[in-house]
């Protein structure tokens, strides 16, 4: 098989916010009753709260909406894991897709990292904790964000516009672009 | 701008992460029906100055239909509520009565 290569191919961007490509990383679309057994048992966790990201070891699991579960994984294990919680979810009324090579994942690293968000979203990014997900979008795009402490966030965006979001995000980061302290 | 609270993630969405989806609760009439239903059905709408009941997506976000309440003199909301329902619920209706006693919105009052 080829090599796996992400849209940005690792691309780095160091501004007074480091943006930085994950390269390829395990993405699994998995949809159905959030509430039932069989979902908890396919995903190996506790089901997120709304809005919510949980993370067990290197697999996080992230709310999507009502009835969508978005889990990530590493991408080598991407299409065992989506046949394991297929068949962990057996005759239950679901979906399972590993949506890997549709997404790009990039992270931010930096004291400011929700005044980089909060340029390009009209969603309340001061207001967000550690562990909250967002769907919303940044400038034209829909995506996907969220803390996973107070100095690190991660945005999902669609494969087909990584280039758009990470010349945004370096736009916005540019060292020379940063807000005044109020 | 319009903010609107999206009744499945309880996000308070600004306008701009929403699509419009025009007029609420339309009946529709289809084969079969009178030539005066099918017309109302898919043309006929109300451009109130006033109370006014909408459907919208939460297209940037959980992707779900949603109605909401809000008077366009004002852009102010009454609420939002389930796309599941076919009239407005009961809390919705008082919301309103409270803000704009005597209103009426085709058959809803």
């Amino acid at each position: 098989m080829s090599n796996a290569v992400s849209a940005l191919n690792g691309a780095s961007f160091e501004g007074y916010v480091t943006v930085t490509d994950m390269g390829p990383a395990g993405m699994i679309t998995l949809r159905g009753d959030l509430g039932s057994a069989a979902i908890k048992k396919a995903i190996g966790m506790a089901v997120p709260a709304p809005l919510k990201i949980t993370s067990k070891g290197e697999n996080s699991v992230a709310w999507m909406s009502p009835d969508e579960l978005l889990a990530l994984c590493p991408y080598e294990v991407a299409d065992e894991t989506a046949a394991k919680m297929t068949k962990a979810l057996g005759k239950a009324h679901s979906l399972v897709a590993n949506v890997s090579d549709a997404r790009a994942l990039i992270r931010l690293e930096g004291a400011d990292v929700r005044e980089v968000l909060a340029k390009l979203t009209p969603a309340d990014v001061a207001a967000m904790q550690p562990g909250d997900l967002r769907r919303s979008r940044l400038a034209q795009i829909p995506a996907a964000f969220w803390l996973t402490d107070d100095e690190t966030a991660y945005v999902i965006c669609f494969r087909s516009v990584a280039k758009y979001t990470f010349d945004l995000l370096t736009t916005v980061a540019a060292p020379s672009s940063k807000l005044a302290p109020t | 701008m319009l903010l609107l609270r999206c009744p499945y993630c309880g996000v308070d969405c600004d306008e701009t992460e929403l699509s419009p989806g025009g007029e609420a609760h339309l009946k529709r009439f289809g084969p079969g029906s009178e030539d005066a239903d099918f017309e109302g059905y898919l043309f006929q709408r109300e451009n109130p100055k006033g109370v006014h009941f909408e459907r919208w997506r939460h297209a940037n976000g959980c992707g779900k239909w949603f109605h909401a309440a809000r008077c366009t003199v004002t852009l102010e909301v009454f609420g939002t509520y389930s796309a599941q329902l076919t009239e407005p619920p009961q809390d919705i209706k008082d919301a309103i009565t409270a803000k704009r006693p005597g209103w009426h919105w085709r058959e809803f009052a």
